[in-house]
């Protein structure tokens, strides 16, 4: 690998390492430079809505992926726990009350500002609704509720549609424009769904580009990185779409030069199995997770958890000629907003489609909306693709939960099985 | 009717997992029967069709699970996998739809899994309005009304506004006797055991309302004809218990470790609206209403404003109650979730609570029942303010 390849490869994930701190710094001083601050949820999120306020989101779910991935999550949950939250309950939830209860110290170790409003997207969880009725509690501020109906039937009907809009227009908005002080500006809405739109085409180029041989990314363990933009406090912003064209250059670069994703043990070129993977990650131990991946020598070509703020590839996009309409059905699309049948079939999808070799499932403890019918997902998804799945357990973001040398054990012994099931073996 | 007859009766239905009643039911009346899971199902508008609405809470602790644990991981809550072992061993062919209302992301998925493994079946999720005002009650009406129009689909009759009314005031009845049963014990807890009260609640699930409603008149005539011993008990609630129930021996655990539980949360549906549907000329509205209006408050049910754990505090006040006892289902998120916030509105109001986990089919009774014994002492001892 020469320097000018190491550069080229580093350039969006120096982008979006600066954007993401960036908006820390901001949330920092948010109070002395008067801006209002949102907490809201990642999936289905109405970013550009608060942005046209010109105000600042929080996502409780990723202050807690970082501070998984910064192994703080552990001392967090206790703290929590020792408030009386019990061990069965999502860590996500503990891992940000016990964040809060030592002060609210972000995860790039600046402060993070009080809400001025909870904007409590029900979206794919029920567990969210608790997490702010909790955080109610806490903050002397209003909170505003959209509720969004779960895709039950596997589609979204006109009755849903309206009531998701009907809720914007006459809760979501009026709240927004109280607490921000100013009018809403359909105009600005419109411009940065535009730009969301093009972000989003770019994106689900990248996704695409999995299906090449050898995948120029990794849909999950590099996915997760390529989400935040996009799913956090960019979308709809014009460094959003730059990160998106800088990403994709570098993905052409590797599909032109046949190269595979970068990795933290260096390029994976020489990719032994192709694996699509349901569920997300353990953040405190992304990169032991991915470490025992890599060394099996298997790209991940899909993923759903990379699809937990929304799903692209099946053609929708933020509309600004629809604007309310089109955030509704944007918060509606989530992937855990699907019903069990479609997320059978979209993970079926991705197994055709990305030319899977097999699939991993990883289960996790905290998360019900995910976890609860996954081994049925799993017997599916057999029947169906002739595939064989590896099922693995341990937790989001509580450490106790991680066992390396169980995870370890079941998925070297799936991969001796694909590989004896290879033609020819 | 003596009271043992009654409650034999209870106990009969409680443990047949066959659901012969229902069985016999829709044989007799040649009609059908719609399931659903807790916590609340509109009852009303599948009595109106002419069908039988039957509470599914699961297995309990006389179902063995063979090979319900296979589509659940060890950290998902028990309800789920002995609901599945009651479909694929076939206990519940017998049903015509299933109603999966929105009460938690199990539940929710539970409702995605039967829809594969029971293909052809009227499934439903049941996705339950957490906005209250207009656009709620909007989307609620059209839920109804799609329910309606598969439930007239099914049965094969028309749910007519006479039909939707006359169930209306059958369940009103329903409702008003065990408001009255709820009152009696609180009044008399040393007759009106809980046991009992729990075996008469969980047989509202499967009996026709009209029957339920007469076992309810029968068994309050005997008990307040009754002679039983006045016992030195604490005055407890119980709460946590909406959707998997604990089990009978766990229940009768808690009354004999020196507890008279004086209100309780189980088997909420048959009593989740506070006000008597309205009987008119729009019912479909005013059964969305009804559901939107004066309610219990319960785990699944969002608080919009400030008031979490106003409810449970009123009931302690009303019912003379000296403490709380929270008992969730293991892995609850729910349940488990709302404990603390409650926890700390019980601790300003200076109401003492314990709390525990259970499962429908715990066996471990006697920790518990030690838990809740030192519980009632330390209120005897210290009292309760």
């Amino acid at each position: 690998m020469n320097v000018q390849q190491k550069i080229q490869k580093e350039d969006s994930m120096i982008m979006q390492k600066e954007m993401i701190a960036g908006h820390f710094e901001n949330l920092a001083r948010a109070t002395e430079n008067g801006k209002k601050v949102v907490y809201t949820f990642v999936p289905g999120n109405l970013n550009e809505l608060i942005l046209a306020f010109d105000m600042l989101p929080v996502h409780p779910e990723v202050n807690a992926l970082q501070s998984g991935m910064r192994k703080m999550s552990g001392d967090y949950i206790q703290e929590a726990e020792k408030f009386g939250h019990s061990e069965d309950v999502c860590a996500y939830v503990k891992c940000d009350i016990g964040m809060m209860k030592k002060g609210n110290i972000g995860p790039t170790g600046l402060p993070l500002p009080k809400p001025d409003l909870l904007l409590l997207s029900y979206t794919g969880c029920f567990t969210f609704l608790k997490w702010f009725e909790i955080l109610k509690k806490e903050y002397d501020c209003p909170i505003v509720l959209l509720q969004v109906p779960y895709q039950a039937e596997g589609k979204i009907t006109p009755e849903m549609r309206d009531y998701v809009t009907r809720q914007l227009e006459e809760v979501v908005v009026p709240a927004l424009e109280k607490v921000s002080g100013k009018k809403f500006d359909r105009d600005r809405l419109k411009e940065m769904l535009a730009l969301s739109a093009q972000a989003e085409d770019l994106l689900v180029e990248v996704w695409n580009s999995a299906k090449n041989k050898p995948s120029p990314i990794d849909a999950y363990f590099g996915g997760v990185f390529y989400i935040g933009p996009i799913f956090t406090a960019f979308r709809g912003l014009p460094e959003c779409v730059d990160y998106y064209k800088a990403l994709k250059a570098e993905v052409n670069y590797r599909i032109k030069n046949k190269l595979g994703p970068v990795t933290p043990e260096g390029e994976l070129n020489d990719q032994k199995y192709r694996i699509v993977v349901e569920g997300p990650p353990s953040w405190p131990n992304f990169r032991d997770f991915w470490k025992i991946l890599t060394d099996e020598g298997v790209v991940m070509v899909a993923s759903t958890y990379t699809k937990v703020g929304g799903l692209f590839e099946d053609g929708f996009r933020h509309d600004p000629e629809r604007p309310l309409e089109s955030l509704g059905e944007y918060c509606m699309g989530c992937y855990t907003n699907h019903s069990l049948p479609a997320r059978v079939d979209i993970l079926e999808k991705y197994i055709k489609d990305f030319s899977a070799d097999g699939f991993m499932i990883h289960s996790i403890k905290s998360c019900n909306s995910f976890s609860a019918g996954q081994l049925l997902i799993m017997r599916e998804l057999e029947k169906r693709t002739g595939k064989a799945g590896v099922f693995i357990e341990s937790d989001l973001v509580d450490p106790r939960y991680f066992s390396a040398a169980n995870i370890k054990n079941r998925l070297e012994s799936y991969f001796q099985m694909i590989e004896t099931k290879r033609p020819g073996a | 009717m003596k009271v043992e007859t009654i409650i034999k009766r209870c106990e009969d239905l409680y443990d047949d997992l066959d659901f012969n009643y229902v069985k016999d039911w829709k044989e007799k009346n040649k009609a059908g029967a719609i399931g659903f899971m807790p916590v609340y199902a509109p009852r009303e508008l599948i009595h109106a069709a002419g069908m039988l609405p039957v509470g599914i809470m699961g297995g309990g602790d006389n179902l063995e699970i063979i090979r319900g644990d296979a589509y659940f991981q060890s950290y998902i809550c028990r309800i789920p996998r002995s609901t599945i072992e009651l479909g694929v061993s076939g206990r519940l062919d017998f049903l015509d739809g299933m109603l999966f209302p929105a009460i938690c992301d199990v539940i929710r998925n539970l409702s995605g899994m039967w829809q594969i493994m029971f293909e052809g079946k009227y499934i439903k999720y049941l996705d339950m309005p957490q906005n209250f005002g207009a656009e709620g009650r909007r989307f609620y009406l059209t839920e109804l009304a799609g329910m309606a129009k598969a439930f007239e689909k099914i049965s094969g009759n028309k749910i007519t506004p006479e039909a939707l009314n006359h169930s209306f005031g059958l369940y009103n009845e329903n409702r008003h006797l065990i408001t009255e049963l709820y009152d009696l014990r609180s009044q008399m807890p040393h007759k009106v055991k809980t046991a009992e009260l729990f075996l008469l609640m969980r047989a509202s699930n499967i009996l026709e309302v009209g029957e339920h409603t007469k076992m309810l008149r029968d068994y309050i005539t005997a008990i307040s004809n009754s002679e039983r011993p006045e016992r030195d008990h604490v005055r407890v609630v119980v709460t946590g218990t909406f959707c998997e129930q604990p089990p009978l021996t766990l229940v009768k655990a808690l009354e004999n470790s020196g507890c008279f539980i004086v209100d309780d949360d189980w088997v909420l549906g048959n009593r989740y609206q506070l006000e008597p549907i309205a009987i008119g000329d729009k019912p479909i509205e005013a059964l969305a209403d009804a559901y939107l209006g004066e309610t219990v408050a319960t785990a699944s049910r969002y608080v919009p404003g400030p008031g979490k754990g106003d409810y449970l505090v009123r009931q302690v006040r009303e019912r003379k109650a000296e403490g709380v006892i929270f008992a969730a289902p293991s892995f609850c998120d729910p349940a488990l979730l709302d404990r603390p916030m409650i926890q700390e509105v019980l601790a300003r109001e200076n109401i003492p609570y314990t709390a525990f986990k259970y499962a429908e089919n715990t066996g471990q009774i006697q920790v518990i029942k030690e838990q809740t014994g030192t519980f009632a002492d330390s209120i005897k001892l210290w009292g309760s303010q």
